[in-house]
């Protein structure tokens, strides 16, 4: 293949603001009071707690079991004690909670025992099984499971490695190619055998070159044929369709994946914790962090999963008219709502913000229609159309004009001459549309099952009026066949009422039962028995006749006991 | 003169047997126009509106013995919806038939229930489970928190808990022009 690139649509080039914290070797951020580790690392997925408060871990035990398909392990970043799983705020847009294990490092960083896993020796199930018991997920900030994205192994030609980092700021990627390019090269290798694809490019951005020589340095060495391709720097040339066009010409359609076109991307970051995780049999624990921004020392850090930011800021040293952190870049990141959020495996950058460095932008004023945003969306949308039906709340529309194509990388709302926050807008629409969704199928659910309890209380109504009818019918053929001595009653009227014949019928059977019944210790009995018999029959009238006189309200509350004496007195 | 009346006359008996025809033939079960309203209606199955449930009262509606606003499940949005879909003017919820509340699910104390069932029988989609004398829960993501069930516990041991935002129900906020002072 040769080295033709090609152009995606649109894209914008931002000021890059790359050399503040690229200067700086990664540096290994010290350990914490304490880590916060989110059960929860994104808002895809969960993890199921399996430690206990109190409990001791090492370094690199498992704390948190997959749950469901989109799951991935999660491991104690350093050994230590767990005092806490407790909600704790996440680093998301929203501020809510998730539940964290917070462990009290002990300083020691004692390892769980790990050993290098064996993937040629393993079949590929288990090798992904693996990387899942790792904790392994996308490293650009995605998050994706990267055992899901690894699929079903067939019909992957290219594997594309992403060392494009094209936001602003970010140099966690520049920084991990520079100092290990090796490491990434070899975890290239291992997904290139586990998806199965022939070809393995890397694609770089040109204002990288540091990072394009390291790696074609390492790309030499290695003799895996590795093609590093530095592509040029137009944001956002480091998203997945865009990367995958530029280096391979391909298209992909609305609804479509990369691997629907075998095609398949990988950040450069995943392929590293690819690589410890499978040569090293450690788990995913710390990544590569930048800190920049308005700060005295920017550079990047290596750290653990589950640091506080408030904390790691301090390592960068914010300026005093620091006034909010983004978290990523700032193009597609979030303020955070707060600082003592933890890092999660997503946390690429964080950065601290002035009104100076990041001026609040100019109110929003009307769209004038120039259409400049539809020039720079690099997904080809219409991004003025959609603010409109965004704005006016008509999702169905905005749909149609394929709406989930975004990828929210903000060039419209850079381009804007109106200064409109279309990124919000879409955003806004996404949530609202999948609300509805979810709204719609609880809905739909509901009506089914008020349908078919509906139906069942219909059936069970049927049912019980076809056993009643059938005993009915039993008892009234019964009756015709044999029993005589009902036959005055049920004969005076028939068939005028069934209901009263049978209920007559079983009054003449109740009567006849009981002509039936004598006592059966009447026989044979002594003369003293006899007499007692008698004795005791006398005291009974005596009492009887004295009774109601005694006691005003007879059997009010032995109503038993009165029964009995009319029985007696009646026979 | 004959003629014409003979055309005319065989014209529109060939379109009388053909439109007759199609009557029969492309002849639309049910009430389509019940089904259009039964989808906008939440399903909550509630009966605040009046109507043993939703389907019952949408067929009110398509029957003209119902007015639009009589859903507070549905909010002030469905009044809306039903309002475009009906072309009918827009009116604020009926304040006799309730009002719009947060959704919610019935959550029952085990520890207080008696096992009496009344419950079970009560819930429009079955998601109670539980046996006589035995104790019952609900099963949370079938609970459409419409309050049957609340009214006939003999111990009240179920209550209504609002559902909590989660990170994936969580949604961006409609975007607002903030308002500053002119430095």
């Amino acid at each position: 293949m040769i080295g033709r690139l090609f152009k995606f649509h649109g894209g914008i080039k931002p000021a890059a603001h790359k050399d503040e914290s690229a200067k700086a070797p990664i540096r290994r951020a010290p350990l914490p009071a304490r880590l916060i580790v989110p059960l929860r690392q994104s808002t895809r997925a969960t993890a199921t707690c399996i430690v206990e408060i109190g409990q001791t871990v090492l370094k690199g035990q498992c704390i948190g079991e997959p749950e469901g398909f989109l799951g991935t392990a999660v491991h104690a970043p350093t050994s230590g004690t767990v005092v806490d799983i407790a909600p704790h705020t996440m680093a998301h847009a929203s501020a809510l909670q998730t539940r964290c294990v917070v462990i009290e490092p002990d300083g020691e960083e004692r390892w769980i025992e790990h050993a290098p896993f064996d993937y040629h020796g393993a079949s590929r199930d288990e090798s992904l099984a693996w990387l899942r018991a790792c904790g392994i997920v996308g490293m650009g900030g995605a998050t994706f499971p990267s055992h899901v994205k690894l699929g079903k192994g067939a019909g992957i030609e290219t594997l594309i490695l992403n060392g494009g980092e094209c936001e602003p700021w970010i140099t966690c990627d520049d920084r991990l190619m520079r100092e290990r390019a090796a490491d990434i090269l070899a975890g290239a290798v291992i997904l290139r055998e586990l998806i199965g694809a022939r070809e393995m490019v890397v694609g770089i951005e040109d204002n990288k070159p540091e990072a394009i020589a390291a790696m074609q340095d390492a790309a030499a060495a290695s003799g895996h044929g590795v093609r590093i391709v530095p592509i040029p720097s137009l944001y956002p040339a480091g998203g997945e369709k865009q990367l995958i066009r530029v280096l391979t010409g391909i298209e992909i359609p609305y609804g479509k994946l990369g691997g629907d076109y075998g095609v398949q991307c990988f950040n450069v970051g995943t392929a590293h914790a690819v690589y410890r995780a499978i040569a090293h049999g450690e788990p995913l624990l710390s990544r590569i962090v930048t800190l920049t921004g308005n700060v005295e020392d920017a550079g990047n850090w290596e750290v653990l999963i589950g640091t506080p930011i408030e904390e790691l800021l301090q390592l960068a040293r914010p300026k005093p008219d620091t006034d909010r952190s983004i978290m990523g870049g700032p193009m597609m990141g979030f303020a955070l709502p707060r600082l003592d959020v933890p890092i999660v495996k997503g946390s690429n950058c964080i950065i601290s913000a002035s009104p100076t460095l990041f001026p609040p932008p100019p109110p929003e004023q009307p769209c004038i229609r120039c259409t400049e945003c539809a020039k720079a969306c690099p997904a080809e949308l219409q991004p003025f159309e959609l603010y409109w039906f965004g704005r006016s709340k008509n999702f169905g529309k905005a749909q149609e004009y394929n709406l989930f194509d975004c990828i929210e990388c903000g060039c419209c709302a850079y381009v804007c001459p109106s200064h409109i926050p279309l990124v919000d807008y879409f955003r806004f629409s996404k949530s609202e549309i999948w609300a509805r969704e979810r709204d719609k199928s609880a809905a739909d659910q509901a009506r089914e099952r008020f349908e078919f309890r509906n139906f069942r209380q219909e059936r069970e109504k049927a049912e019980k009026a076809a056993k009643l009818a059938a005993k009915a019918a039993e008892t009234r053929a019964k009756l015709a066949e044999g029993g005589e001595a009902p036959a005055p009653k049920t004969a005076a009227e028939p068939g005028e009422d069934p209901k009263k014949a049978l209920i007559a019928a079983a009054l003449a059977r109740a009567q006849a039962q009981k002509a039936e019944v004598k006592p059966q210790n009447t026989d044979n009995l002594s003369a003293d028995k006899l007499a007692e018999i008698a004795d005791i029959e006398a005291r009974r009238l005596a009492a009887a006749v004295t009774a109601p006189a005694a006691d005003a309200t007879p059997g009010a509350d032995t109503p038993a006991a009165t029964v009995a004496v009319d029985a007696e007195s009646r026979n | 003169m004959i003629t014409a009346l003979l055309v005319m006359a065989g014209i529109a008996i060939v379109l009388g047997a053909a439109l007759g025809y199609a009557a029969i033939r492309f002849r639309v079960e049910g009430d389509p126009l019940v089904e259009k309203i039964d989808a906008i209606l939440p399903q909550t199955q509630c009966g605040q509106c009046g109507f043993p449930g939703c389907k019952p009262y949408a067929q009110a509606i398509a029957n003209g013995e119902a007015d639009i606003n009589q859903c507070p499940p549905g909010g002030d949005e469905g009044v809306r919806k039903l309002a475009d879909l009906l072309g009918r003017e827009f009116k604020p919820l009926s304040e006799e038939h309730g009002i719009e509340k947060p959704k919610a699910v019935a959550v029952i104390d085990e520890q207080t229930c008696i096992g009496c069932t009344l419950c079970i029988q009560a819930c429009p989609v079955d998601a109670i489970v539980g046996a006589a004398k035995q104790m019952h829960t609900v099963v949370e993501p079938l609970c459409t928190g419409c309050e049957l069930c609340v009214a006939p516990c003999p111990v009240d041991c179920i209550a209504m808990v609002p559902i909590a935002e989660t990170v994936q129900t969580w949604k961006w906020k409609y975007p607002v022009v903030e308002i500053r002072k002119a430095a």
